[in-house]
């Protein structure tokens, strides 16, 4: 049972911290969103499925990659990879800003209650996966090769492929520009102001929609860079990927306390990791089951998540 | 003010209930259940299905919405706590119904006690430890038992895994009603009969003991409990309750359906329950009844545009949402506040 665990150790835990810094990218999108509404943006998993479809498009249809064309290399490369990435993070990042515009600005407005927001998030999410879903024809889309998986070195006994070190560096990158935009620059103190007290932080000048916007779209831009990492780490993406991978990585950013930045580092990489072990000791259909009953031990002992909010106090 | 009443139809409906006696009363709501159980031979009418048989989409999308809407009522309106997984109640009746009704010789009507039993315990199973969580996080808990129910059933073998279990038998006669597949006006009154029952028993516990702990924890919940409000007993209570509806729901929906399979209880489920819910007005049973009709009801009576109609559904939800974000029958008490004071002024 714990033989393929062993046998590979550590082959997968590379892929298990690459998948685990998707999910972190992710569960920035619900955990910065959380932060200042108090509100699970349940829309984020489609932002993430558009995402991914930024980054085929590019691919495909701007630089006319092809299943059979051969990788890029070279100068080349780090140009097409980096406008993927950068048209992956803009469709993103104005999705969110949509879904913030459309499903929730007016019902913010109203002052209402919080189930009518999760039910327009809810279907908002479902508009946007129908809208995705005609126009593919409910198909699969697999992503052109542009980055050729070779193997760079081999450590104890697992192969280091150049897909996985590029997502968990640039993923590392992205994530701690994010940090530091949020500590350091005057947006981002804003944003922390608006989570801590919205109310005194509106008398103290806050502008409080733009602060709210510009949430949803770093949120967006988040996300839709782990749109671009997923397309090159599994070269494939369909209308209803959303789900699993949303419900991973909110999994994650619960895990890690939700609301919390650092949190949802440590809860995406964590999860990331538990996920490939679990699923090379029981086996891939068990892998969700195990990372829902984690999140329930986590959420009845330590209830604020490894490093949140006191939950009990949470407004319900 | 005049013509605006006449579009509050349920002031309207509620005055002119408070304002009959008993018999006229005993009257209007038998008049109401006559016409309900009409419903099926109206299917030549413009309320005919254009693809799906008529009389088959009230049994099911339509009156099992409506019946487990009412069953989540209990926990999200009453009680005020928001349950994803509601449908994994719906799948451990629809199993308990495929599973001794294929390995048992008994019939519908004696596994429905089971299936309500089954239900409740994973009410009480899972309401233990989870229900000192609250608000987003009891959301997503409740939401992976629903996605764990599935996924063990979908990986066992006593299940059958992703075949499904099929052959389920349909429920005995009862005298001369027959069930049929091709013909499900008797399924529709059971339904109908369920539905009731359920209505009756809300509304009893409503204005008792339990309906009052729960309307006090919906409120507020801390204040509750220093009230003196065992607020961890009443909650279960409450879940175990919608339990039991929703494993009704699905002993019916399996004997219905004669085949289940781990794909029809997906998380889809429960959230289309839950908007039924806050669509149809949080809380008030007519308003829930109006909103799993209507959502049970418009993707297949929209089958001509069928491609998008899941979209055309998301759009409703989000448009409806915008504009009358406590649904479309709130309940009463908030705005009979408000029309007082206008009458005061």
């Amino acid at each position: 049972m714990f033989k393929v665990l062993i046998d590979q150790f550590w082959s997968l835990t590379i892929s298990g911290v690459a998948l685990g810094f998707i999910y972190v990218l992710i569960s920035l999108g619900y955990t910065m969103v959380y932060g200042v509404l108090r509100m699970i943006n349940f829309a984020n998993s489609e932002i993430f499925m558009w995402g991914t479809f930024g980054t085929v498009v590019t691919n495909r249809d701007l630089f006319h990659y092809t299943q059979l064309s051969e990788p890029a290399k070279g100068f080349k490369l780090v140009f097409v990879l980096l406008s993927a990435l950068l048209v992956s993070m803009a469709i993103a990042g104005i999705t969110a800003v949509f879904v913030e515009f459309v499903a929730y600005r007016r019902l913010r407005a109203k002052g209402t209650n919080r189930l009518a927001t999760l039910i327009s998030a809810i279907g908002i999410s479902i508009a946007l996966s129908e809208v995705m879903r005609l126009l593919t024809a409910s198909r699969p889309v697999g992503s052109p090769r542009v980055l050729e998986k070779l193997i760079l070195t081999e450590v104890w006994g697992a192969n280091i492929r150049l897909d996985t070190v590029i997502t968990i560096i640039a993923a590392a990158i992205i994530f701690f520009i994010l940090e530091r935009f949020i500590k350091l620059s005057r947006m981002g103190k804003a944003i922390r102001a608006v989570s801590m007290n919205e109310d005194a932080a509106k008398l103290m000048g806050v502008n409080l929609n733009r602060v709210i916007t510009t949430t949803f779209l770093v949120g967006g831009l988040a996300t839709g860079a782990a749109g671009f990492f997923y397309v090159t780490v599994f070269e494939y993406t369909k209308f209803n990927i959303g789900f699993t991978m949303g419900m991973a990585a909110f999994t994650a950013a619960v895990l890690g306390g939700i609301g919390n930045i650092r949190g949802a580092f440590f809860g995406g990489v964590s999860l990331g990791l538990l996920e490939v072990y679990a699923s090379a000791v029981l086996g891939t259909q068990w892998k969700a089951v195990t990372v829902f009953i984690v999140l329930v031990l986590v959420l009845l002992f330590k209830p604020n998540g490894l490093f949140g909010e006191a939950v009990q106090t949470t407004r319900a | 003010m005049k013509i605006r009443n006449y579009w509050n139809l349920r002031d309207w409906g509620a005055s002119v209930w408070e304002g009959a006696n008993r018999t006229k009363r005993v009257a209007i709501a038998l008049t109401a259940i006559v016409l309900v159980a009409l419903l099926p031979f109206a299917g030549a009418s413009f309320l005919a299905t254009p693809i799906a048989s008529y009389d088959a989409v009230l049994v099911y999308p339509v009156g099992i919405f409506v019946l487990m809407a009412l069953g989540l009522n209990i926990v999200v309106g009453k009680s005020g706590m928001l349950d994803l997984g509601y449908v994994a109640f719906f799948a451990i009746g629809a199993y308990t119904m495929a599973l001794m009704g294929t390995h048992t010789g008994l019939n519908t009507w004696e596994i429905m006690p089971f299936g309500i039993a089954f239900a409740m315990i994973a009410g009480v199973l899972l309401g233990l430890p989870t229900l000192r969580l609250r608000g987003d996080y009891l959301a997503i808990v409740t939401l992976g038992f629903g996605e764990i129910v599935r996924l063990v059933v979908l990986n066992s073998t006593w299940s059958k895994g992703p075949n499904g279990i099929a052959n389920v038998p349909m429920p005995p006669d009862i005298g001369p009603l027959k069930f049929k597949l091709d013909d499900q006006k008797v399924f529709f009154w059971v339904v109908v009969i369920m539905i009731l029952l359920t209505i009756w028993m809300i509304r009893r516990l409503s204005v008792r003991r339990p309906g009052r702990a729960w309307e006090a924890i919906r409120q507020d919940e801390d204040a509750a409990e220093l009230m003196g409000v065992p607020t961890l007993k009443y909650k279960i209570w409450s879940f175990t309750l919608g339990a039991a509806v929703g494993g009704a729901a699905g002993v019916l929906y399996a004997s219905k359906n004669l085949f289940i399979a781990p794909e029809m209880f997906t998380l889809n489920v429960s959230i289309l329950i839950l908007s039924c819910v806050v669509f149809g007005g949080i809380g008030n049973i007519w308003g829930v009844v109006v909103g799993a009709t209507i959502l049970g009801y418009l993707p297949d009576r929209i089958r001509f545009i069928s491609d998008a109609r899941m979209l055309v559904f998301g759009t409703v939800l989000v448009v409806v949402m915008n504009f009358r974000p406590d649904g479309l029958l709130p309940r009463k008490k908030r705005e009979k506040v408000i029309v007082k004071k206008e009458v005061v002024a």
